[in-house]
């Protein structure tokens, strides 16, 4: 618990020091235009990465309160309502994908709801995928990537409006497959104080599906917790809580190869990746703080609504339209 | 709690408490150095090797006109400018992709203690396909 308060609090720490000097910059660059520049426009190198800073603090706090990663608010988001070129939103949405997994991953892991032996098979797919998927979306003409993501993106946003969760599946029988792997566990539920036994099944469609996920995780710098999830959970029979907490670890390794197609294709701008995942992690740590006195189902109404808007616009781009 | 009171209360495996522990640490070191470095670039205290306000004309250009405009080399290239401000920022971004190596390297002498040859083998796979994605040479493409 103190490690967990002190892990917390260097984290903060770090993250006012960063807003304190980009909004101490900001404020002595704004100083020296407005006084070279009289009449011309005031707006400098700093007002786009400050607001990434605030978006992002901001797509943190309802990514938590609507359920969903990071990654797939925030790539859809920025590259439909802000300037920066597809390429490098994408880049930027893995960094920020990557950052978020890795900041939870520690305590899924140890809390034994994310589970290692589902993982590491998933991610060996997933990865191999999302390098392929990174090196085809940096392949692709613009226009076409912007189609497809935001036809990903409207189909997400229906699958957050229909996609039902089984909190405790039934598995009547394991696949020889994960058995053979030895893919079964046992993880203490809090909430009934109880300890759950869970195996999963139809193991060969989740890794064909991981294949899938992987390239359009590459492909569009989304993250893939949003098609993680169902697989898990309703394909392969996992309880909602160790699919959920092992798809956010997951994305950890699916990640992290994508990310590096993109950082070593020079698609990653620090002036934009640290201000977002600053922004994120921020944005995460007030969510769980203010989770308990919020209403989840509006959030995530109003989440499902930008996304909607913001996949259009994307499409419509894409399409040439808008 | 220690390891072994860890293991007990939550059903976490030796190996699932090696693995988050290893990311507790790295993910701290990585994200308060990428917080650190972005200070000393963005005040200036480390001169950057293209400037912020170049940057700013670049990020609205497609990845191929950006590399050709700015002169950037893709790949590790930026290893060999760390004395300036922006390349420096790669060195946690590098990091913390690279974690994930560190903490699968750390989980195969337990798996080849258990015998537990599958988990062996895929584990290996998947540091080779990490450390292939990191090495660039599949190639640098950009449209």
């Amino acid at each position: 618990m103190i490690q967990l308060q002190l892990r917390y609090s260097l984290v903060i720490l770090c993250s006012v020091i960063f807003i304190i000097c980009v909004v101490g910059t900001n404020t002595s660059f704004a100083a020296d235009t407005s006084t070279t520049n009289e009449g011309s426009e005031l707006q400098t190198w700093w007002f786009y990465p400050l607001i990434l800073l605030v978006l992002s603090f901001l797509l943190g706090v309802f990514a938590v309160l609507a359920g969903v990663g990071g990654g797939v608010l925030y790539v859809p988001i920025v590259s439909g309502f802000l300037p920066f070129h597809l390429d490098f939103v994408r880049g930027a949405g893995l960094i920020v994908a990557l950052a978020g997994a890795l900041a939870a991953g520690p305590g899924l892991l140890r809390k034994g709801f994310a589970n290692l032996r589902l993982a590491i098979p998933m991610a060996l797919i997933a990865s191999s995928s999302a390098i392929v998927g990174a090196m085809i979306g940096l392949a692709l003409p613009t226009n076409i990537i912007q189609t497809m993501l935001g036809a990903t993106i409207l189909c997400i946003v229906a699958l957050m409006i229909i996609a039902k969760k089984s909190v405790y599946p039934e598995v009547p029988k394991p696949d020889r497959l994960s058995q053979t792997l030895g893919i079964f566990g046992i993880y203490h539920e809090p909430t009934i104080n109880k300890d759950i036994n869970w195996q999963i099944h139809r193991t060969p469609i989740g890794l064909a599906l991981f294949v899938i996920i992987g390239l359009m995780a590459g492909m569009f710098g989304l993250g893939a917790g949003w098609a993680n999830v169902p697989v898990l959970n309703l394909v392969m029979g996992a309880p909602i809580k160790i699919a959920v907490a092992t798809s956010k670890f997951l994305l950890s390794i699916t990640d992290t190869s994508a990310a590096w197609v993109y950082l070593n294709n020079g698609a990653v701008l620090p002036l934009m990746v640290v201000p977002s995942v600053v922004g994120i992690m921020l944005g995460s740590f007030v969510g769980v703080k203010i989770l308990g006195i919020t209403k989840p189902s509006v959030i995530r109404i109003l989440v499902i609504v930008v996304l909607g808007i913001a996949g259009t616009k994307a499409l419509l781009k894409g399409l040439g339209i808008g | 709690m220690d390891n072994n009171q860890i293991q007990k209360s939550t059903g976490a495996t030796e190996a699932q408490i090696l693995y988050g522990n290893i990311l507790n640490i790295g993910m701290l070191i990585g994200f308060i150095s990428l917080v650190f470095i972005f200070i000393l670039y963005i005040t200036g205290i480390l001169s950057p090797l293209i400037p912020p306000e170049k940057v700013e004309t670049y990020w609205t250009l497609p990845l191929h006109d950006y590399l050709e405009k700015s002169g950037m080399e893709v790949g590790w290239a930026w290893f060999g400018n760390l004395e300036y401000g922006d390349m420096l920022n790669f060195i946690p971004i590098a990091f913390l992709s690279l974690l994930t190596i560190v903490c699968y390297i750390a989980l195969i002498p337990g798996l080849i203690r258990k015998k537990d040859a599958p988990y062996t083998v895929i584990a290996i796979l998947e540091i080779v396909v990490l450390l292939v994605a990191a090495s660039g040479i599949l190639g640098t493409s950009g449209h």
